[in-house]
């Protein structure tokens, strides 16, 4: 290190020195090779001699490049290798989390697994079949509810307001809607369903206008950026061969954007599907299939998850592992709607040119 | 554009119904009718104490019985009895017996007409598990038990406990209590146990919520047993049959120490007096804490089922069907089995079928 | 991107237009309505427990006695997320934005949506699952080298499920919405700006710090609030992480811990009955509140801010 030169002056140069391109491999790989031997003299496990290493690699590269370099040129890559370490520890939990569930849930799933409910189940694993089948009815109650509001909302926002101010509240709050605890969305469906319906009704109604609550300000932000994207032309040409607005909203402007707007709605979907509080609250959880939205208690996996966790009866091991195998289930069923959201938003893009 | 728009849409979403139809079409594999409504079914809910018995034996009657549906929401005792004292279920299971004192008594009698029958059906010992690395064995009095809890007595090698456990090498490890987080049946009798037992050293009176403000919380009995299992040092009480693998502590009963068992549950049971003071088919049970009875297990759970001595032609025969077998020894030896509880003591046993084979249809 | 509309002339042609024009109001308004809704219905079914008493509050005097600790730890377990995650997301944000390569920016964006996609639940498991033992032997330390620091003071939990580890899982959580926004800012930063910076000499960190974090800075202040409203909310994973005893108490590593709204009411609320769920429906109307004002806040920054740039 030493016997680099420092550049005489720091910018009486129109250059000065430079560490060589490939100087943060080679602190990189000196450092981690020092932090395992010492880690491995003193025996520590391998999370120590990650951060020994890391801590290594942030001042030996600092300091080489304060020696060689400058002061500032030292700050900029301290800060760009912290912006690294950052990223690293923001996906160590994911990688992790990832690993268990698959490790821990794979083994889980098998074709029993995936048809049987926990109906006349005692002692022995059954199947999640009533809890997907009832996350899947709630969650197109609640598509149901939110698509139409969500939409028209949007339309509305785009084609009518006109820079009304009921308008620019509607666009303010559905923001601030976002921000709404998805519990207060539960409890809200529940303060509602106990007045009209009776006290302490659980069912799986409820869940899906707790969902739609949820749901309506993403579908109505994601609409209304689709609609504005909807070049006026289009419009115009519409108006000038005497087509009435309304029919120009539905049949000109909604198709042109359609592809965005069920990516939105997927991505809608993708984000609520896996809420667990409000469904713990009105919809309950029962062990057989109920197909019917407006009565009884409706299992759903996100519920299924928690309760089997936190109540696993006599022999824990069972209930537990099928947690691990609903919960990959369920990251699967997600992570299979944001991919298809992306697919909708390739496939039903409208053709540029004619 | 029309055209081609309706195309984009309509043949994923048919695609998509299709698949809809054709997944809820077939039935889960092992459910062949899920009628649920019908006259073949009756509804209950309650103490969740009780949710692995009675899972067993809902599941035992529909195998027997093809075509019944009996339904059971562990919702807890106290929304179990309000759904019954409103009509919406036809039996109730409660950790606590009806209360005269809060109008539930004279509530139930009006919902049913008639006095309403109240049985114990499930009864399950509460053991106090503890993870103490070479300490097999520990004798506990209700005392030392409830100073552990309050957070009074912090070190395994406390005088209190030294002085019960002659000849156990206790190491000096701090004593970490956990406890129930939710609201729970157990939870309940076990503040009773130490607040009758315990003497003066336990002031809060019986209560599902926890009283303390101190110690490790944990969600559910599993969530205690893990975090007992986990924490070294660490004391916490749960129902004995999910235990699994604990140390468990023996409680003083009179002058000896007694563990946790199914028999000694049932003997302090059969130890304690029927409430005098109820109507006949009130089995509610004054469960005394205090006993010295050899063998008794007074840290135990009783929990009741309740139900209207008559109902309408349809459900009778079902309700008295389905809580005969309750009770009987089938029942009993099922709910042992799956659930870990202690079977009725025969004495018991016997009142409680008599009083449910007195239901009779309007 | 309103176009005016021209008198067509036709009344039948009228009549749709109107028609068509007030659903799209209708359903704005029913939007309004809704929110308006919450407030309400959770106001009915909580007012009641205003006049519930000791047996029904978990022994506390009176509601506010009884909500006061449960704020608390819902405000100390969601400002424990943020001081976590806003340095992560800060760089992860500025990792994609200005210092990534284009194709690792894709693939970090990706991760970013991956990590937001993960159900609260599935973090509840990891969290009492994985984390929490893994912070054991971490928290003993703490409690035993730094122990005479208020927030450390221990004695440590030997289960892992303190409030600094609800913190931490509910800082994962948060982590994706925060980097969402300031990623979207920080690419918004004029190019001129950036350019000026660099043609003066600038380093690249010189750079952000000089052209793209002022830009930022209101972006970045609501992006924490938006962040932190949804860490105040955030139910399953705390529910299942926290060994919650209902104190008031800074201290981060003990068993003994401060509870939140969000997961007293997922705790209890199976198993309570009459005025205990219109108590627990009321401290739901709180967490409302809390939550309607930081995003209030939040909203409100984030539309001055696109209003003046706009300007």
């Amino acid at each position: 290190m030493t016997t680099l030169d420092t550049a005489p002056s720091t910018g009486a140069s129109l250059r000065g020195a430079r560490l060589p391109r490939y100087a943060p491999a080679i602190a990189g790989v000196i450092s981690v090779a020092a932090a395992a031997i010492v880690g491995m003299s003193l025996s520590w496990n391998l999370a120590g001699m990650v951060i020994l290493a890391v801590l290594i690699y942030l001042v030996g590269l600092t300091t080489w490049s304060r020696a060689v370099e400058n002061s500032r040129a030292a700050t900029d890559r301290l800060v760009t290798s912290l912006i690294w370490v950052a990223l690293g520890i923001a996906f160590i939990p994911l990688v992790s989390l990832l690993y268990e569930v698959i490790s821990k849930g794979a083994g889980q799933i098998d074709g029993k697994f995936l048809t049987w409910t926990m109906r006349n189940v005692v002692g022995q694993p059954g199947g999640i079949y009533h809890a997907i089948i009832g996350t899947l009815i709630i969650t197109a109650g609640a598509t149901v509810i939110s698509v139409p509001i969500g939409l028209l909302t949007a339309v509305y926002l785009v084609e009518y307001s006109a820079g009304s101010r009921v308008a620019s509240w509607i666009r303010f709050l559905v923001d601030v809607m976002t921000g709404i605890p998805s519990i207060v969305a539960g409890l809200f469906a529940y303060a509602l369903f106990s007045l009209i319906v009776g006290p302490g009704t659980q069912f799986g109604i409820g869940g899906s206008v707790a969902l739609a609550l949820l749901m309506i300000p993403i579908v109505v932000r994601s609409s209304e950026e689709m609609l504005k994207l909807v070049p006026s032309d289009l419009r115009e040409a519409a108006y000038a061969l005497g087509v009435p607005k309304w029919k120009t909203v539905l049949k000109v402007v909604i198709p042109t954007a359609l592809a965005g707007i069920i990516t939105g709605v997927t991505l809608a979907v993708a984000r609520v599907i896996g809420e667990t509080a409000p469904l713990l609250i009105i919809c309950g959880s029962t062990d057989s299939l109920n197909y019917n939205l407006f009565h009884g208690q409706m299992a759903s996996l996100p519920v299924f998850i928690y309760t089997s966790y936190t109540q696993p009866g006599l022999n824990p091991s069972i209930l537990q592992n099928m947690a691990w195998g609903a919960a990959l289930v369920l990251i699967v069923i997600v992570m299979v709607l944001n991919i298809a959201a992306r697919v909708a938003g390739r496939i039903f893009a409208p053709k540029t040119g004619h | 554009m029309n055209r081609t728009a309706l195309r984009r849409v309509g043949a994923p979403a048919i695609a998509a119904l299709a698949l809809g139809l054709a997944v809820s079409a077939c039935g889960a594999g092992n459910e062949s009718n899920s009628t649920s409504g019908s006259t073949n079914t009756l509804h209950g809910a309650g103490s969740s104490a009780q949710q692995a018995a009675m899972d067993a034996w809902r599941s035992g009657y529909q195998t027997a019985h093809s075509g019944v549906t009996i339904n059971y929401d562990p919702t807890g005792s106290g929304a179990g009895i309000q759904g019954f004292t409103t009509g919406a279920l036809d039996f109730a299971a409660s950790d606590a017996a009806l209360d005269p004192a809060a109008g539930e008594v004279a509530k139930a009698k009006k919902q049913c007409g008639a006095n309403a029958l109240e049985v114990p059906d499930y009864v399950s010992p509460i053991a106090v598990i503890y993870n103490l690395d070479g300490v097999t064995k520990l004798n506990l009095d209700a005392a030392t038990i409830a100073k552990i809890f309050a957070g009074k007595i912090t070190k395994w090698n406390d005088p209190a406990i030294a002085a019960a456990n002659a000849g156990v090498k206790l190491p000096s490890t701090a004593i970490s209590p956990v406890h129930r987080s939710d609201d729970s049946g157990t939870t309940q009798n076990f503040t009773d146990y130490l607040s009758q037992a315990a003497g003066g050293a336990w002031t809060a009176p019986a209560s599902k919520t926890w009283p303390q403000k101190s110690g490790e919380a944990a969600s559910g009995t599993s969530g205690v047993v893990a975090a007992v299992k986990a924490g070294a040092g660490s004391i916490g009480y749960a129902d004995n049959s999910q235990a699994g693998g604990l140390t468990v502590a023996s409680v003083k009963v009179g002058s000896a120490y007694t563990a946790p068992s199914a028999d000694g549950a049932a003997k302090a049971l059969e130890a304690s007096p029927i409430d005098t003071t109820r109507t006949a088919g009130d089995l509610a049970i004054k469960v005394d804490r205090t006993t010295t009875a050899a063998g008794a297990y007074p840290l135990m759970l009783t929990s009741y089922v309740i139900a209207c001595p008559t109902y309408p032609k349809a459900k009778a025969d079902l309700v008295k069907g389905f809580l005969s077998y309750v009770v009987s020894t089938d029942g009993q030896t099922l709910a042992g089995k799956n659930a870990g509880s202690a079977p009725l003591p025969p004495s018991l046993q016997a009142k409680a079928a008599q009083i449910i084979a007195g239901i009779t249809a309007k | 991107m309103t176009t005016v509309t021209t008198e067509t002339g036709s009344p039948k042609r009228r009549l749709g237009d109107l028609v068509f024009a007030n659903l799209t109001r209708g359903a704005g308004l029913t939007i309004l309505v809704a929110l308006a809704g919450v407030a309400i219905f959770l106001t009915v079914e909580g007012a009641p427990a205003l006049g519930a008493k000791s047996a029904d509050l978990k022994g506390h005097a009176n509601f506010l006695s009884y909500v006061a600790p449960l704020v608390f730890g819902t405000l100390l377990a969601a400002v424990i997320a943020l001081i976590i995650a806003l340095p992560l997301a800060l760089g992860v944000a500025l990792a994609v934005s200005h210092f990534a390569p284009r194709r690792v920016a894709l693939v970090i964006g990706y991760m970013v949506d991956l990590l937001a996609a993960v159900p609260s639940v599935v973090y509840g498991l990891w969290g009492i699952g994985v984390l929490g033992p893994r912070l054991i032997p971490v928290y003993a330390w703490l409690a035993q080298h730094v122990g005479w620091f208020p927030l450390f003071a221990g004695p440590a939990s030997n289960t892992g499920r303190t409030i600094l580890t609800a913190g931490i899982v509910l800082a994962i959580m948060v982590l994706p919405i925060i980097t969402a926004i300031t990623r979207e800012i920080f690419t918004q930063t004029p190019r001129l700006n950036e350019e000026a910076a660099l043609a003066l000499g600038a380093t690249r960190w010189e750079m952000v710090r000089l052209a793209v974090l002022p830009y930022g800075r209101s972006g970045i202040v609501s992006a924490s609030m938006l962040g932190l409203g949804r860490a105040l909310g955030e139910t399953m994973a705390v529910a299942l992480v926290l060994s919650a005893s209902g104190v008031v108490s800074l201290n981060l590593i003990s068993s003994t811990n401060p509870s939140t709204i969000a997961a007293n009411i997922a705790l209890t609320f199976a198993d309570s009955t009459g005025l205990q769920r219109n108590a627990l429906i009321a401290s739901g109307l709180v967490l409302f509140v809390i939550t309607f004002a930081v995003n209030f806040g939040a909203r409100a920054i984030v539309s001055r801010y696109e209003s003046g740039s706009k300007a």
